[in-house]
């Protein structure tokens, strides 16, 4: 029995060394560098405490890359979600060749970011500027990611049009668990397809619409590849996300140390959202 | 009563224009990507004169395409694997364990919190890290990725595990298997569906990462497929026909497997995310 226990101890230790030198160590350097001044390259650097923290909230910079964060993942996750929904509900309808269209609107999911993230960026300076002046839309006329104050909306459309089809898989995973009797039984009971949606199968799918909700807020809360391949973090400052201001500036711009401390506060937000998000979810599904 | 069986043609009008909506951009790539610049001049959407196939000679030769497909599948086979094998090993450990002993349990929650970590906050200090220790190569990608996964895939593991009756193992205990040989013999074979959902979550995302190897990579002989479209961004110019044939050829291996194992990959992905 003892033998026993060791062969499980011997199989987890390699893990737990592989897993804190690569992934809890480095995390712990972050957080210790952030109390420091290292430039990422200099030999030495001082221990500043919190000055780093301190500048931080001075910054407008960070604040910038906070609100486009912010509002970029709230729209994302708010429309991908309800397309998504939508969507499901017309994949789960009886149509014919479903299995096509479901493989037709997950294909997105299997694709790298950064190359739709090139292929969009073409599309709006050359394809999509071309409809705009057919159209007259006078904010599509001209490339729209070159916008101080569109560029957003763009990147959000390419997120969005990634985004929908993993949510959409799995809002229709859900909707299939719905046995079709309850329908029938509303059906008689006179109930319309608005009551029968938020009495019958909104309340039945919530536990996909937290997981969804979860991984599109978080999907878009450490938007990456998106931005490179967009608009780089521009016009100017204006769809920088956090992510990227930390890997511009810790890597080319020699703030090591003070990009350590956004990437602290980064994660506390993220934990936060995370654990609010799944609680007040989870609860809302016992609710109903 | 209503016929629930008879077609709703106007759901499928609409899902079937939907359709359109994801599948034009792809359209683009493709047409793009055949074209010369005569046509792209003539008509941006129409369908391209003669097909320039050219257009991928060239993007292979510039890109160093096999190369870089190279690279990919070493990275992705390695990592998938690496990670089939060792991350299920210890999920076993935690799941069979983590009611009895403290020290299970408590590895299972810090494996688990590790996924509210962000990688930015890793990210800085790695790059010193692999730098020190002279992985900035694809040995170093392949460790990396199969440690990172190790917070999400001993979540769905262990739910796994933990669903097999205990049963089985304690039988093959009294025959005198040891507890390495009753993994392998008895468990293992029993996770392959879960085994199956893990590779093609792993497989898409270690395929598709972008980031990681950003970072991590130093020679130019080992970059990854996104990796090269990144970095030749700036020299396709305003040559697109070229970047678009590129960014396809980069596409293509995934989209191949997708034809094939849609089936599977769906409902791997679902499995995953739902567990």
């Amino acid at each position: 029995m003892a033998k026993r226990k060791a062969a499980f101890y011997w199989m987890t230790v390699p893990a737990l060394l592989l897993f804190f030198v690569f992934h809890t160590f480095p995390a712990l350097q972050g957080v210790f560098y952030s109390f420091t001044n290292w430039n990422g390259f200099a030999k030495t650097y001082d221990l500043v405490g919190f000055k780093n923290y301190y500048y931080l909230f001075q910054d407008d910079n960070v604040g910038n890359a906070y609100w486009f964060t912010f509002k970029f993942a709230i729209v994302v996750t708010i429309v991908i979600n309800v397309l998504s929904l939508l969507i499901a509900m017309g994949l789960n309808a009886s149509i014919k060749a479903r299995n096509f269209f479901r493989g037709v609107y997950f294909l997105p999911n299997i694709l790298s970011v950064l190359i739709v993230g090139y292929i969009f960026n073409y599309l709006f300076s050359n394809v999509f500027t071309v409809w705009g002046q057919n159209l007259g839309i006078e904010s599509l006329s001209t490339n729209l990611l070159g916008s101080q104050g569109l560029a957003w909306l763009g990147v959000a459309f390419v997120a969005i049009w990634q985004g929908i089809a993993l949510n959409t898989i799995l809002y229709l995973s859900g909707l299939q668990t719905i046995p079709t009797q309850l329908y029938e039984a509303s059906g008689l009971d006179g109930a319309n397809k608005w009551q029968e949606f938020w009495k019958i199968t909104f309340p039945l799918i919530a536990p996909f619409f937290t997981i969804n909700m979860v991984l599109a807020m978080k999907n878009a809360l450490m938007v990456f590849d998106l931005i490179v391949a967009l608009t780089n973090g521009g016009p100017g400052r204006a769809t920088q996300s956090i992510s990227h201001l930390i890997y511009t500036g810790g890597f080319e711009g020699g703030e090591f140390a003070y990009q350590s401390a956004n990437s602290v506060i980064y994660f506390i937000v993220i934990a936060v959202i995370s654990i609010v998000q799944i609680r007040y979810l989870q609860r809302r599904e016992t609710d109903m | 009563m209503k016929n629930r069986t008879r077609t709703n043609w106007l759901a499928m009008v609409l899902i079937a224009l939907g359709t359109v909506f994801i599948l034009f951009p792809l359209y683009m790539a493709v047409t793009i990507a055949l074209k010369n610049q005569n046509d792209m001049l003539n008509s941006i959407f129409g369908l391209p004169t003669n097909l320039r196939f050219e257009n991928f000679a060239r993007a292979i030769e510039m890109t160093n395409f096999f190369q870089a497909l190279r690279n990919s599948a070493i990275v992705t086979v390695s990592t998938v694997v690496l990670t089939i094998l060792t991350n299920s090993l210890v999920a076993y450990a935690i799941a069979r364990n983590m009611n009895k002993h403290k020290f299970f349990k408590g590895l299972y929650f810090y494996f688990i919190s590790a996924m509210f970590i962000p990688f930015p906050i890793i990210m800085l200090p790695i790059v010193k890290l692999t730098a020190s220790l002279g992985m900035t190569n694809l040995l170093g990608l392949i460790i990396l990725h199969t440690v990172y996964g190790l917070a999400f895939n001993v979540f769905i593991y262990v739910g796994y595990i933990r669903s097999i009756p205990i049963d089985l193992e304690e039988a093959a205990t009294v025959d005198g298997t040891g507890t390495f040989g009753t993994f392998v013999r008895i468990i293992f074979p029993l996770m392959a569906p879960i085994n199956a959902t893990v590779g093609i979550l792993i497989c898409l995302s270690t395929y598709n990462d972008f980031l990681l190897p950003l970072v991590i990579i130093s020679k130019q002989s080992q970059y990854t497929l996104p990796l090269v479209q990144y970095v030749f961004q700036g020299q396709f110019n305003t040559e697109f026909n070229l970047a678009f044939a590129s960014y396809l050829l980069a596409m293509l291996p995934m989209i191949i497997v997708y034809l094939f194992a849609q089936k599977w990959i769906i409902n791997g992905v679902t499995q995953g995310a739902v567990k």
